[in-house]
Formats: structure tokens, sequence, C-alpha cells
């Protein structure tokens, strides 16, 4: 397929197609109960800790979804997406994409999963050579995958990719080093890179955080777009909410804490009616930019600011020492995901506590409008 | 209304190879006594190095060229090195980006406060500083005895900020500067630091500056809010006058360019195009290249403030004088 043939239009993007599963397609990558868990030496007499970075996570990703994950730093979903990448073997359970174990791909299955699956770091000026042009940088996979024959053949699919990305007139770029682009020029680069092997899945893991605020939205609603128009399932790693809610509107979102998922479902339904306590808090905490709302949003509904240790997470739900609606059913049982309405949630109170959520929204919005 | 700080006409430049770069220039601002006044701007718009003139801490080759800085009526560019010992500090601390690594790592917090503290009071006994040291680590949430006797390394990054905002307490003073207090941070600490920040501020009554690119954060905790674009404070007024009544585009299109939890996604939009290079700045306004409603008086002159009451007051050509016409007016009609 080429990329011309696509011809992007600059109509406002109205982004990813309806909850996949919806339609009972096939799943492109599965995790079937992933765990990775890393070791940690305190001081060299001490002994190894297991650190749990996943904990058995079973997630399907569709073809052409966009899927957030979300999370604060430690609560595992970089390391999520380096199992997803195959870039970290999972301690246990496996990963499958188009049906086949990843373990034990071989040959040119293998190079089918790894040209398939493809990353966008956050740190756009690390993930570039900077003694390469940038022609060098996105010539080099497509020549090495033999997706293009020659130099020639190269050029112009490389100016076919500057183009998509939206870096015009191309031949500008072509000759560029990684330091005579701005943060967000580079950041298309590196989507370009990853669209050149027409790959199936992207993982981008903050491909916005070390933007300028007033350029975040145009490489979301490009992301937006690849996945639109070239059908390129994404993994959009975030600890941001409301960029998050902007890239995937109608696409899903998995709220991680600690290593398991607590939450996961459609992202309006999700934002709207967050029945895990922990989702609460998060939401809770981002600063809004409406005065009304952000200011009548001081207080967190959080027991404890401190995140436990997570070689030795709490018993039962991991989350009940900072909750405050925990019982003591919480710290014995750890919950399950499990259907709450239309979305999943691993809590034993999802029902009173998106009860409790709804109530409180209401009193905000009624003295604001009042 | 009654001004700790008066900003007028204020220019820093940086001689650089290529030629001389106005990091600051000419801006005219004020920050209100017993309020909290953000400060938003994109990186390299120059409110870090407007915000370290007002500490007398320009940077070399960095100089103060044009203005005055008044605190509290007195001209701060005038203080004698004596004077500024007096200043810095004790009138006006300020909190750094990544404060988390101004602190010495293998010094215990406790010997830092001594130590900084005896460096403006000498004679102030250890019992009296480690009272005043155990009362503001309370204040920001922190167990006095274990994080006095912890070494940094032992702190979380956002127990090391509130030693931070702790640490710009420790003398009294009545301005607190913060640039980017929370960046590095996660969103829940986040909150709870401006929980505390805003708790501080009421109580002890301190008057604050917060330096910030998140303007969902300015929505939470300024009262009044002042934008800087490419070195310009291009618009300055009450919270809620920026939020529902910009007057000039670019205060509009920031607002517009971020996204929400709750506003209606498809008004979100990129502003197109980037900030100016200081080195080759354009004729007239500063954002006239990436305006909507730029007409020629954009690209030839730059536009002079209009002030309105309450004290909103923007830089534009749209607004030649004191007509009371928001930008969201403008754009309906």
């Amino acid at each position: 397929m080429s990329v011309r043939e696509l011809e992007l239009e600059r109509e406002p993007l109205r982004r990813s197609r309806e909850l996949a599963r919806a339609d009972g397609q096939q799943a492109l990558m599965s995790l079937e109960g992933v765990s990775l868990y890393y070791e940690r030496r305190r001081g060299m007499m001490a002994p190894a800790e297991q650190v749990g970075a996943v904990v058995d996570v079973d997630l399907d990703i569709y073809p052409g979804e966009i899927i957030a994950l979300v999370g604060e730093s430690g609560c595992g979903k970089t390391s999520l997406g380096s199992v997803l990448t195959g870039l970290a073997k999972p301690t246990s359970g496996r990963v499958l994409f188009q049906g086949a174990d990843i373990a034990g791909l071989k040959g040119e299955r293998y190079q089918d999963f790894r040209g398939g699956v493809q990353m966008v770091q956050q740190d756009s000026y690390a993930a570039l050579n900077p003694i390469r042009t940038i022609y060098q940088s996105l010539s080099a996979p497509i020549l090495q995958r033999k997706i293009v024959k020659g130099r020639k053949a190269a050029r112009a699919r490389v100016i076919e990719l500057l183009e998509t990305v939206g870096l015009t007139p191309p031949d500008r770029f072509l000759d560029k080093y990684p330091h005579q682009l701005s943060g967000g020029q580079r950041q298309r680069i590196l989507m370009a890179r990853a669209i050149s092997l027409n790959p199936k899945v992207i993982v981008a893991d903050e491909p916005v955080s070390m933007i300028d605020v007033s350029l975040r939205i145009s490489i979301l609603n490009l992301m937006a777009e690849l996945n639109r128009k070239l059908d390129i399932a994404i993994v959009y790693i975030t600890h941001d909410l409301a960029t998050a809610r902007y890239i995937a509107e109608r696409g899903r979102m998995a709220v991680m804490y600690l290593g398991r998922v607590m939450e996961l479902g459609g992202v309006d339904d999700v934002l709207s009616q967050p029945r895990h306590p922990y989702l609460q808090a998060l939401l809770s905490a981002v600063p809004t930019p409406d005065p009304d709302i952000a200011k009548a949003m001081l207080e967190l509904p959080l027991r404890s600011l401190e995140m436990p240790n997570a070689a030795r997470p709490p018993a039962g739900c991991r989350f009940h020492p900072r909750c405050p609606h925990a019982i003591d059913l919480c710290s014995q049982e750890e919950p399950q995901l499990r259907p709450v309405g239309a979305s999943e949630a691993a809590c034993h109170l999802a029902e009173q506590t998106l009860a409790g959520w709804q109530e409180r929204m209401a009193a905000i919005r009624a003295s604001r409008d009042s | 209304m009654d001004n700790l700080v008066e900003i007028k006409g204020l220019t820093i430049e940086f001689p650089m190879r290529a030629g001389t770069l106005k990091a600051v220039n000419q801006a005219d601002f004020s920050i209100p006594r017993g309020q909290i006044t953000a400060l938003v701007g994109e990186s390299g718009s120059g409110k870090s190095t407007l915000a370290s003139a007002v500490m007398r801490a320009v940077t070399s080759p960095g100089r103060i060229a044009a203005g005055t800085i008044r605190f509290d009526g007195e001209d701060i560019l005038a203080l004698s090195r004596k004077q500024l010992q007096a200043y810095k500090w004790e009138r006006a601390s300020m909190v750094f980006q990544a404060a988390q690594n101004a602190l010495n790592p293998v010094v215990r917090i406790k010997d830092q406060i001594i130590e900084t503290y005896r460096a403006h009071r000498s004679g102030a006994s250890e019992k009296q500083i480690v009272d005043k040291a155990r009362d503001l680590m309370d204040y920001v949430r922190l167990e006095p005895d274990r994080v006095l006797q912890a070494f940094p390394h032992e702190l979380s990054g956002g127990m090391k900020q509130r030693v931070m905002i702790a640490f710009s307490l420790l003398l009294d003073p009545q301005l607190v500067i913060l640039d980017e207090p929370t960046t590095a941070l996660d969103v829940i600490t986040q909150a709870y630091i401006f929980d505390i920040l805003v708790k501080i501020h009421k109580e002890m009554d301190i008057t604050m500056l917060l330096l910030t690119h998140d303007i969902g954060v300015v929505a939470k905790a300024a009262d009044r809010v002042g934008v800087m674009y490419a070195g310009n404070i291009v618009e300055a007024g009450s919270v809620y006058d920026m939020f529902k009544r910009p007057k000039h585009p670019y205060t509009a299109k920031l607002m517009k360019a971020v996204p929400s939890l709750y506003d209606d996604l498809s008004e979100r939009k990129a502003i197109p195009g980037s900030p100016p290079d200081l080195l080759r700045m354009p004729p007239g306004c500063p954002f006239a290249p990436r305006c909507e409603h730029a007409f020629d008086a954009c690209r030839k002159a730059s536009p002079s403030r209009v002030v309105w009451p309450g004290g909103h007051e923007a830089s534009c050509h749209l607004h030649p004088d004191s007509q009371t016409v928001s930008i969201a007016e403008v754009r309906t009609s």
C-alpha cells in the first residue's frame, strides 16, 4: 500500500473506530496472564527482592484501535509497553501476535512481528542518531528490510513518509540533523520511522510530554490520522488523562496501578463513570483548565499520598491502604477485573464508589451553574 | 490595587555571537500583595528570566538593559551588595525548577537548614532554628524527625519538593517565587503540593508568583494571571477574566490548545506554527505570524498596552483603545 494513495485530508479528525470488541473481531495482540518481575537488591548483602512491574495482566489489542494505558510513574505502563514490543520477556504468561506466541517465533514470522510492532519514544532527541541526517535515519530500516530497492526508490519513499507526517516541503528536512529540528518536528520524524515498515501496531510511550503545550495537539492529531488512514492500532502510554481522552476518544483505556489493570473500558465511559477509587483520585488530581471546576476540586479522595513499595504490595487489594472506602474484605481478598456496567473494574465496591462520584460531580456542577 | 512588586519596562538581554537576544522585552507586570499570581508561557517565553530578575539573580551573560523593579516601593535594582543579602531569602525567596536537585546530596537536611539560616542571622541558636524547621516540616506535612535527619537521596521527589518549599519559608519572606514547582511530579503528588501551597498562602499571608506552562495548574491555584510570549507580556488579568474573557488571541488559543477532561474535544486546536526565534524577531507583534486575526498594522508596529477596568490588560492591535470586546465576541461577529 503506498502512502501517497492515502492523500491526507486536513479536516478535523474524529478519530478511532468504535469499540473494536463489539464487532467480534479477532485480537491482533493478546496478553494472557502476563507478569514481569524485576530483581532488585538493596545493598550488597541484602537478599534479592522481586518487584512486580506488571502483574497478571490480560489485555487484547484489536486491529486499528486506539488504546490508552494510563497511570502514574511506577505503575508498570512502560514495562507493559516493553513486553508488547518484545523488548522485555515476560516472567510468566504469553504474548500472542496474530495468534502466535512471540516467544516461539522464528525466521520470517519473527521478522513480521518485529516489523509489525513499532515504537515511538518520549525523548525524540535521544531516539535519533545525532550524527545521521534525517534521510539516513529514515532510509536505513526500509533498505535493510528490502521494502524498497535502490537509493532512488528509498529517497522517494522517505519523501513520501515526510509528507505523510506533515513535514513539508520534504526536501527541507532530508539533509538536516536531529539537532536542527524542533521537538515537534523530531517527534514527527519518529512517527515517520515507525510507519515506514508498515506496522500493525505502534506503541507510543509519552510521545508528547516533552513538546510545548501549544503543539501537543497537532502531534496527537497526527497519530489519530495515521491510525485512521493507515489502519495502524495505537497503544498510547501516558500519565496524562486529558491527552489520553483526546486521542482515544472512541477507543479504550486501561488504568494501571502497581502493575495491575484496575479499570478497563471505553474512554468516555471510564472517564465519565470512574468505578475504581484510584481512578477517581487521579481524576480529582488532574488540574482542569476551568477555574470554577479546578478550584472546587482541591481535596483529594485519598487516605495516603505515599505509593506502597512494589516489592511488597499490600495484601488484598493493592490500593486499599490509600482508599477512603476500604472495608475489611479489601485487605483480605484481591479483587479481579469484573464487568461493572459497560466497563470492567477491579474493585469490590465499584458500584457504591461510582454512585458516590456521580453525586460529587453533580454537586460541583450545580455550584458552578448557580 | 496594592502591589508588592511592580515591574516597569523591564528588558533583559543576552549578547550572543549571532546577535543580542531579548529574553524579556519591555515588560510591565505587577504582583498584587496577598495574592497568587501566575505567569504562563511556553518554554523559552522568558518567564524564568523575568522571575530571576525579581530575585536579582540574572546570570551572566544576561543583563538587565532597561526598566525598574520595585519591591514594596523600593527599587531593588539599586540595592547594594549588603542590602541584597538582606533582600534575598528574607523578603523574597524562590523555589527553582527541578528544586529536587537543589539540595546538597552529602549533607543532612537539618544541617542545610541551619547553614542557610545562619548565613542570614548568625546569632541564632541551633535549638531556635531546629524548632522553626520542625514547624515548617509539619506545615508541608512531612514528619520532622525523619526528614530533618535524612539525606536527600532518602526522600522521594515529592518529599524533596516539599522540603524546598519549607526552605523557601525559612526566613519569613513576603514573596515566594515558584518556578514550575510540580513539573517532574505525578499528578497526585502535584495536587497535594498545590493543596499545601494554597494553604500556606492563605494562612501565612504570603504573596506568590507561580511560573508554569500548565494552564490547568493556573486555573486551580492562581488569582491573577500574566501570559508571556516570546519575551513579551501579552496579557494580564484576573484568572476569571483570562479564562472567560481573554483579550489577546494568544491567550484565547492557549486555553483552547490544552485537552481537558470535561470540554468538548472538537474545540481543541493546536496553535499553528511555532514560537519565533528570539534572535530573529518579526517586526510588529511577536504573535502576528501565527495569529488568524492579524492585519497590516500587526506586522508593522508593536501593539501598545490597553487597560480595562479591573486590571485586565492586553497588548494587541485588535484593541486600539479601551473597547471592551473579547476575542470570543470578535470571532462570532
